[in-house]
Order: structure tokens, then C-alpha cells, then sequence
């Protein structure tokens, strides 16, 4: 990997490009949400206001070092995981850090967000915080499986650890994407998706109703600016990933746009339709369903 | 004093003696300290108008008045279009609506949970019950006036007001934060004093710390 200085105003670009993407998408989803409730909804710059005003709010306070250092893992994690994936497909602008054998560090930051975050807000005493960090994780790890088994899959097929690669053989046409040349992979690796985006049925983590949003429930003001920062980036940056691996990546940024809009509501779809699992619903859901996918995927290949 | 809360010794699972106060050791009972705007006049206003359009509610109902917040949620008033939702901590939320009458031991924990919000974060008095009493005017165990326990930025007159007055209520908060009034927190933090001596002379039964942010 050659490191050169112009690619850190170029990361720094992608950043901003994506956390201004993800807002707008966030709250586009939102207001289709509202429409089909006959509402107005949330206005369009709604999750940039709030990103504002909890940057802006005067006081703050610490339950220790650890709920300092939560949120600094969670958005490191999320930017982390972005700037070690090629964002755009032969672009030398936005490819960013990505070098041979990324896949393997893409695995780690995935999780690495949810460790921190697991820390921090256990640090908070929070009986709310505790309750939701031990089902996130619980579910968390049965939902990795799967994507794990897919990409071992994926890279078995193209023999190579490079996402970079992986998107060059993809390329010349959709039927050449993993889509269509390895659709049990694809499919594993879609229903552990499923399973990271917070979103019904598998948002028991938040929990709105019950165990009030969970494991952020103490964090405030900038700790919680942060973590909103952290909740556009990393599913984005998780899409990304996806997109490169199974959906023949992007070479321009409308057709990201549009991609990694489509894989999102692939998520949002699925959570207006089925009502939320409990954590040992999920978990047995992940293992009985989607394991032997991607286990099938690997005999494929 | 609760039992619960007096100084004791405790054995650990471990065979292990320790002293816990709970007041001292669970809580900080720092007094709240007055907050200046530390920026230029550009910027405070600039994050004046975030704060103004965006307002977290405390998901905390305290009298019957609660029950006029929930229309607003749903498709008939939508109050989210205006930049309004609802958190369910303390922590995360700006304004607390208090909603119609205010017992006692309701007071206790509104203070507790107002105290734990983050400043800047403003004080709505919903119906006249927050004003003077209202219907309750005469009742044992009803708080009259709410300005004399918090620092309240603006009433709804009303029993009940309706949605639609609650929203007209949101419209003029808006406009009081934007001309960079809302500083309720900081009030609460000058007469710090006055505050504690009327929330003290109401509830008898005082078992926490003086300040529990």
C-alpha cells in the first residue's frame, strides 16, 4: 500500500459526502414512513438540526473514563470501517486506505463499533444500558456468523482477500456479480444483514417500548452527537462492504447513491412487514436459517 | 430517611466488609453553575436556532394533561413536522412539558429528572394547574404555582388546552429560544438557594442529595 498525503483531504471528502448522504437518507426513510401514515413527518434537514444542536448543548457529564472512551470506539469504528473500503470502484480519489487483505480488517471494525459501545455504556450503570449491551451482543455474534461464512465463501470463489479485486472481477455486466455466481452466499450474508441494521424484527437492542433505547440511554449532548454521527456512517460504511462484495460495487457516485439506497430499504422493507424477535427468537432465527446458508455457500463453492 | 439510604455496612460475596453512604457515594451533589454562551454572538445564535428547532420532549407525563400530548404524535397534529419529538431519558431531552396538576411526590421526581436534563433545557407549564393552582386550587396535596419550584419559560392556559394551543405553545418557545432567552437553567442556577428552599419546604420526606444532575 502506497500512502500518499493528498488521501487524507480525499478521505475527509468521502466522510463528508457520506455523513450528508446519510442524514438525508435517514430522514427520507423517515418521512416515506410518515407518508404512509398519513403524516408530514420530519423535515429533511431534521437529523442535521438535532446533529447540531446536541454538538451545541452547554453541559455535559462523565460516569468515568470508559463512557468518555464508548463513543470515540463507536464512530472510530464506523469512520475506521468506511476509509478501509474502496468507497468507489477504480476511483484513485475515493479508494481511500483499502489495501490487499482488507476483508479481514472490514470483519474487525464491523464489530469493533459494538465492543466500545459495550464498555461504555456498561460503565454508565445504567440497568437499561446492561440489559441492551447483552442482547446486542448476543445477537450481534449470531448475526456475524453468517457474513462470515458468506465472505469466506466469496473469497474462496475469487480466491483473493482484496475487496478491491473482488469488485474488478465482478465488473462486465450484473450477471458477473457475486449476486448471480454465488446467490447462496449473497443470501446468507443478506439475512445477517438484516440483523445489523437495527431495525425490526431485530431492533430488540433499542427496544423503544420496553428497555427505553437501550444502551445509549445515559449518553448525552456531544457523547450523543457522536453516536448519532456513528448511526449514518456505519450502516452506510456496512453497505458499502456489501455492495462491493455481492453487488459489483460502484464506479461513480449517483450509481452508490442509488445502490446503497436499494440495499437499505432491502432492510427497511423487511422491518415495516415483520413484528420485532425476542433475543433468543433472533438468535435461533440466525442459526437455524442463515448459518446453514452460508455453510452450503462454502460446499459450493 | 429511607432505611436504604442510610450509612451501613455491607458484606460482599466475597466475605469482604465495606462502608457505603449511598448519598455521597451514588450521587454528586455539586451545585449547578451558570453557563455563559461562550462563543461569538453569530455562532450562539446559529446554535440558538438548532436548539429552537430542535426540541426534545422528556417523555414524562406528570397530571391529565399528558393525555393532550399523545394526539400530537400521531397523524392528526404530527409535531414532529416542527421539529418536536420525544426521548425517553432525562438525559436526552430539552424541554419538560409539565402536564396539568403536580402532586407532591410527583414534584420529587420532576425535580429529580429536571436536574438531570442538560443545559440549556426549558420548562413548559401545560393548563392552569401550573399556574395557580387551577381546579386544585384548594387540594393537600397539589403544588399551586410551578414557578416557585422551577424556572418556567412558558404556560399553556387552559383546562385542558388542546393539541393545537400545545403547538402554538411550541411556535412561541421557539421564538423566546431564538431571541436567546431561554436560560432557564441558568436562572435555576442563580437562585439555586430560593429554589431548594421552597422545593424543601413542599416535600417533606427530602431523601436525596441537593443536586442530583
Amino acid at each position: 500500500m502506497n500512502f500518499e498525503w493528498i488521501q487524507i483531504p480525499y478521505s475527509l471528502l468521502t466522510l463528508f459526502i457520506v455523513i450528508n448522504y446519510g442524514l438525508l437518507l435517514n430522514a427520507f426513510i423517515a418521512k416515506i414512513a410518515a407518508r404512509i401514515g398519513r403524516r408530514h413527518g420530519i423535515h429533511l434537514f431534521q437529523n442535521h438540526i438535532d446533529l447540531i444542536k446536541n454538538y451545541s448543548l452547554r453541559t455535559s457529564i462523565t460516569h468515568g473514563v470508559m463512557f468518555y472512551l464508548g463513543p470515540v470506539f463507536r464512530l472510530g469504528g464506523g469512520v475506521g470501517l468506511l476509509l478501509f473500503v474502496p468507497t468507489l470502484y477504480g476511483s484513485e480519489m475515493f479508494s481511500n486506505l483499502s489495501f490487499s487483505g482488507d476483508l479481514i480488517l472490514a470483519l474487525y471494525f464491523v464489530f469493533f463499533g459494538a465492543l466500545g459501545m459495550a464498555l461504555g455504556a456498561g460503565e454508565s450503570g445504567h440497568p437499561h444500558a446492561a440489559i441492551g449491551v447483552s442482547r446486542g451482543l448476543s445477537q450481534m455474534t449470531t448475526a456475524e456468523l453468517p457474513f462470515a461464512l458468506a465472505v469466506f465463501s466469496v473469497s474462496l470463489q475469487y480466491q483473493t482477500l482484496s475487496i478491491t479485486e473482488i469488485v474488478s472481477l465482478q465488473q462486465g455486466g450484473f450477471l458477473n456479480w457475486t449476486l448471480f455466481t454465488n446467490p447462496l452466499a449473497v443470501a446468507a450474508a443478506m439475512l445477517s444483514f438484516l440483523g445489523s441494521m437495527m431495525r425490526p424484527p431485530f431492533d430488540v437492542v433499542l427496544a423503544p417500548q420496553e428497555i427505553p433505547i437501550g444502551p445509549p440511554t445515559e449518553y448525552h449532548s456531544s457523547y450523543l452527537a457522536m453516536m448519532q454521527t456513528n448511526r449514518t456512517i456505519f450502516p452506510i460504511a456496512k453497505i458499502v462492504i456489501y455492495m462491493n462484495l455481492f453487488f459489483g460495487g460502484a464506479a461513480s457516485w449517483p450509481v452508490f447513491f442509488l445502490k446503497v439506497f436499494l440495499i437499505y430499504m432491502v432492510s427497511v422493507f423487511v422491518g415495516v412487514v415483520f413484528p420485532r424477535f425476542r433475543v433468543e427468537q433472533s438468535i435461533r432465527w440466525f442459526l437455524i436459517y442463515a448459518v446453514p446458508l452460508g455453510i452450503l455457500s462454502i460446499l459450493w463453492v | 430517611m429511607k432505611k436504604e439510604l442510610e450509612k451501613r455496612t455491607i458484606k460482599g460475596p466475597d466475605g469482604f466488609e465495606f462502608e457505603v453512604d449511598p448519598l455521597t457515594d451514588y450521587y454528586c451533589d455539586l451545585p449547578p453553575t451558570v453557563q455563559t454562551p461562550a462563543y461569538t454572538r453569530i455562532i450562539e445564535s446559529f446554535f440558538n436556532w438548532a436548539r429552537s428547532e430542535s426540541l426534545w420532549i422528556l417523555g414524562f407525563g406528570t397530571g391529565c394533561g399528558a393525555i393532550e400530548m399523545r394526539p400530537l404524535m400521531t397523524p392528526r397534529f404530527d409535531a414532529y413536522r416542527y421539529g418536536v419529538q420525544w426521548r425517553p431519558t432525562p438525559r436526552q431531552a430539552n424541554l419538560f412539558v409539565i402536564s396539568g396538576y403536580l402532586s407532591v411526590k410527583t414534584l420529587k421526581r420532576v425535580i429529580r429528572s429536571y436536574e438531570q436534563m442538560q443545559s440549556p433545557k426549558y420548562v413548559m407549564g401545560l393548563g392552569s394547574c401550573t399556574i395557580n393552582g387551577g381546579m386544585y386550587w384548594d387540594s393537600y396535596n397539589t403544588i399551586k404555582r410551578l414557578d416557585d419550584f422551577l424556572p418556567v419559560d412558558l404556560y399553556v392556559a387552559g383546562c385542558m388546552p388542546r393539541p393545537e394551543a400545545l403547538l402554538a405553545g411550541f411556535q412561541e418557545l421557539k421564538k423566546i429560544i431564538r431571541a436567546g432567552e431561554g436560560e432557564g437553567a441558568n436562572e435555576y442556577a442563580k437562585r439555586f438557594e430560593w429554589y431548594k428552599k421552597n422545593q424543601k419546604r413542599t416535600i417533606h420526606d427530602w431523601d436525596m442529595p441537593d443536586y442530583n444532575w
